[in-house]
């Protein structure tokens, strides 16, 4: 994956694309910083204490894991709602979590670097995120660590490429507009 | 004979599972070793028949089902390791209709989007516009008018009653009912033609867009609607003559792919599955979008979390949703069914031949797109297969950064090895049935 300019970590463009007045005010839940993002909570651990966050909620009732995917930054460096002490990096792995009986929602955005995209695996804590984590390697080119099987999911075996990573083309099969054609049919 | 039905209906019955109970759970589906998990080669090395071993294990063979298989309800492969007749492992194959979509929906602006997701899921199209449209309207912060969310709500809720009709009818064909099938695809078209007056289309709609709805209502939409109502709760009447109180439909579906309200969970399951363990979980009770704190319905749940209580609750919801119709026809509201906001919506066509922006302003909003403010969304919706979730990421422009869908059947699907373990390969088919997976939607 030859990294295009501005997203590898090196963290230089980042800066700048972070307005000053638009300062996020740092709130802190379980060690791991808070934001809002359209009325719903975000949090912001990073890989290490990512595992232990997820484990940490599903005591504290968040029991279902939703959803998991991987988002990718590139060419969009300078992120607004970021709590200003994470550090933006190219990949974002996205895990939301619902505790039925408070009925409210969470979300927890970790930060993975483009050199290293790995992140701790969570099938033991939610055995539900399985697919979703093959998906998300299969597609964005995350790896989880200590995943049982961390085999491509939606794409056939022998595929190279993430398809979903911004520096992969969408592919387009041409489209010849015919010339002077008499309704359907009709040869140039 | 018509209420026959295992389900018992809950109003306020609280999550009764406790975190030990899912912890248990966690740990019987992390040992009970009933997903395959080998490389396609490994599989194809051992594929056939093979002889009993010093270990004590005997004779194994691994076959596949599908992809081309006719219950499988499109391009579902399923490989299977049998002991005999009963399946020992299983590793549901997926793909085969993986056509991209998240990354189309990048390069589409947000007015575009809703033609995209709505081929997801075919069978429930509208609820993947709506889920759309809702995280597009979050971002965007604005709020559809009354009449535009009541005009959804009801558009959905037909869509449930058309989907699960489909289900009643694949269901039915899959076990050998084959006139049932017959019954509920001519039920489905009825509610389709519904569909296709209001929207146009069978399917495919496009109908649900951000702002609101793409027209309102035609003239003599409820003296349609009421007539396809009138002739349902009969015909449904019909289908519990015809299956639930049969002996030869209950022996095949009770007690077959049994599910624990832990399990399901732990797993991620959600819709039917979830509530045929007992647990009442639907997201219009518990997290009310749209209309649907105004409305009186039901949430329908099973006590044994076997297929026929997958079955039986899908009946139950049709009734249900027939109960949502006829509200939202009563109290549907007189007003616009789009927001007027210029930076979303085309004015009026009859503003554009005396206003120069107002003929200006579609070309500019077709060809560009909208501008939605930078963020990131997660929104659900209750679709009838579970939670249908959209995670829209905007930075600005008119196309978002990334469109994904938490789709229910993608999710689902993850029981099928736990459904399957210990069973007849007969009633593989009844099981895959029961989950009622969409392939559109698990692929995308």
């Amino acid at each position: 994956m030859a990294g295009e300019d501005g997203a590898t970590g090196d963290g230089a463009p980042e800066e700048p694309a972070q307005p000053g007045a638009d300062p996020v005010e740092e709130q802190m839940l379980h060690g791991v910083p808070v934001s809002d993002s359209r009325g719903q909570e975000v949090l912001h651990p990073d890989r290490d204490g990512y595992r232990a966050l997820v484990e940490r909620l599903r005591a504290d009732g968040y029991w279902v894991a939703v959803d998991l995917c991987g988002v990718d930054y590139l060419g969009t460096p300078g992120r607004r709602g970021l709590p200003a002490s994470v550090q933006p990096e190219r990949f974002e792995v996205v895990v939301n979590l619902l505790d039925h009986r408070a009925r409210r929602r969470t979300r927890l955005r970790v930060q993975v670097p483009e050199s290293d995209p790995t992140v701790p695996s969570l099938v033991e804590v939610h055995p539900g995120l399985e697919a979703s984590e093959r998906e998300t390697h299969d597609l964005m080119g995350i790896s989880f660590d200590g995943h049982p099987d961390l085999s491509r999911i939606l794409l056939p075996d022998d595929w190279e490429g993430h398809p979903l990573r911004k520096d992969e083309s969408t592919g387009r099969i041409p489209v010849q507009f015919k010339v002077g054609s008499s309704g359907a049919g009709g040869r140039p | 004979m018509s209420q026959t039905l295992d389900p018992t209906t809950v109003d306020s019955a609280d999550p009764v599972v406790d975190l030990d109970a899912l912890d248990a759970a966690r740990e019987r589906l992390a040992s009970d070793d009933a997903v395959l998990r080998m490389s396609a080669t490994e599989a194809e090395e051992r594929s056939g028949y093979q002889p009993p071993t010093d270990e004590g294990i005997g004779e194994r063979m691994i076959m596949n089902m599908g992809p081309q298989h006719p219950s499988t309800h499109g391009v579902l492969r399923l490989e299977l390791e049998l002991d005999g007749e009963i399946v020992v492992q299983c590793r549901p194959i997926i793909g085969y209709l993986h056509t991209g979509m998240e990354k189309t929906g990048e390069e589409l602006t947000y007015l575009q989007g809703p033609t995209n997701v709505t081929r997801m899921d075919y069978a429930a199209p509208l609820f993947n516009e709506l889920v759309f449209s809702l995280a597009t309207e979050e971002l965007l912060g604005i709020e559809v008018p009354e009449r535009a969310q009541w005009i959804r709500t009801l558009m959905c809720e037909v869509n449930r009653i058309s989907s699960h009709m489909l289900f009643m009818a694949t269901n039915g064909m899959d076990l050998g009912a084959v006139g049932m099938m017959l019954y509920g695809w001519r039920e489905r078209e009825e509610l389709l033609r519904f569909l296709e007056m209001v929207t146009g289309l069978r399917m495919n709609h496009n109908y649900i867009r951000p702002g609101g709805v793409a027209a309102d209502l035609p003239d003599g939409w409820a003296e349609h609607l009421d007539s396809v109502l009138g002739v349902l709760p009969e015909r449904l009447e019909e289908f519990d003559t015809l299956m639930t109180g049969q002996p030869i439909w209950r022996e095949r579906l009770q007690g077959v792919g049994v599910i624990t309200a832990e399990e399901a969970i732990s797993l991620g399951a959600t819709g039917p599955i979830l509530r045929s363990t007992g647990y009442a979980w639907d997201l219009r009770r518990d997290l009310p979008y749209l209309c649907y704190d105004q409305l009186d319905f039901d949430v329908v749940v099973g006590t044994y979390g076997d297929s026929f209580d997958r079955y039986s609750i899908r009946l139950a919801e049709i009734r249900e949703s027939i109960r949502i119709v006829r509200q939202c026809m009563d109290k549907m509201p007189d007003g616009d069914y789009r927001i007027q906001d210029k930076k979303v919506t085309p004015p009026p066509r009859a503003r554009s031949d005396d206003s120069m922006e107002a003929l200006i302003h579609p070309f500019k909003i077709f060809t560009e797109g909208f501008k939605v403010p930078e963020g990131e969304v997660y929104v659900a919706v209750e679709n009838p297969r579970g939670e249908l979730g959209c995670y829209l990421v905007s930075d600005g422009s008119s196309h978002p950064v990334r469109m994904h869908i938490r789709a229910p059947s993608f999710v689902n699907l993850q029981t099928l090895p736990h459904l399957m373990q210990d069973s007849l390969i007969a009633d593989t088919v009844a099981i895959v049935s029961s989950v009622d997976p969409i392939m559109g939607d698990v692929d995308r």
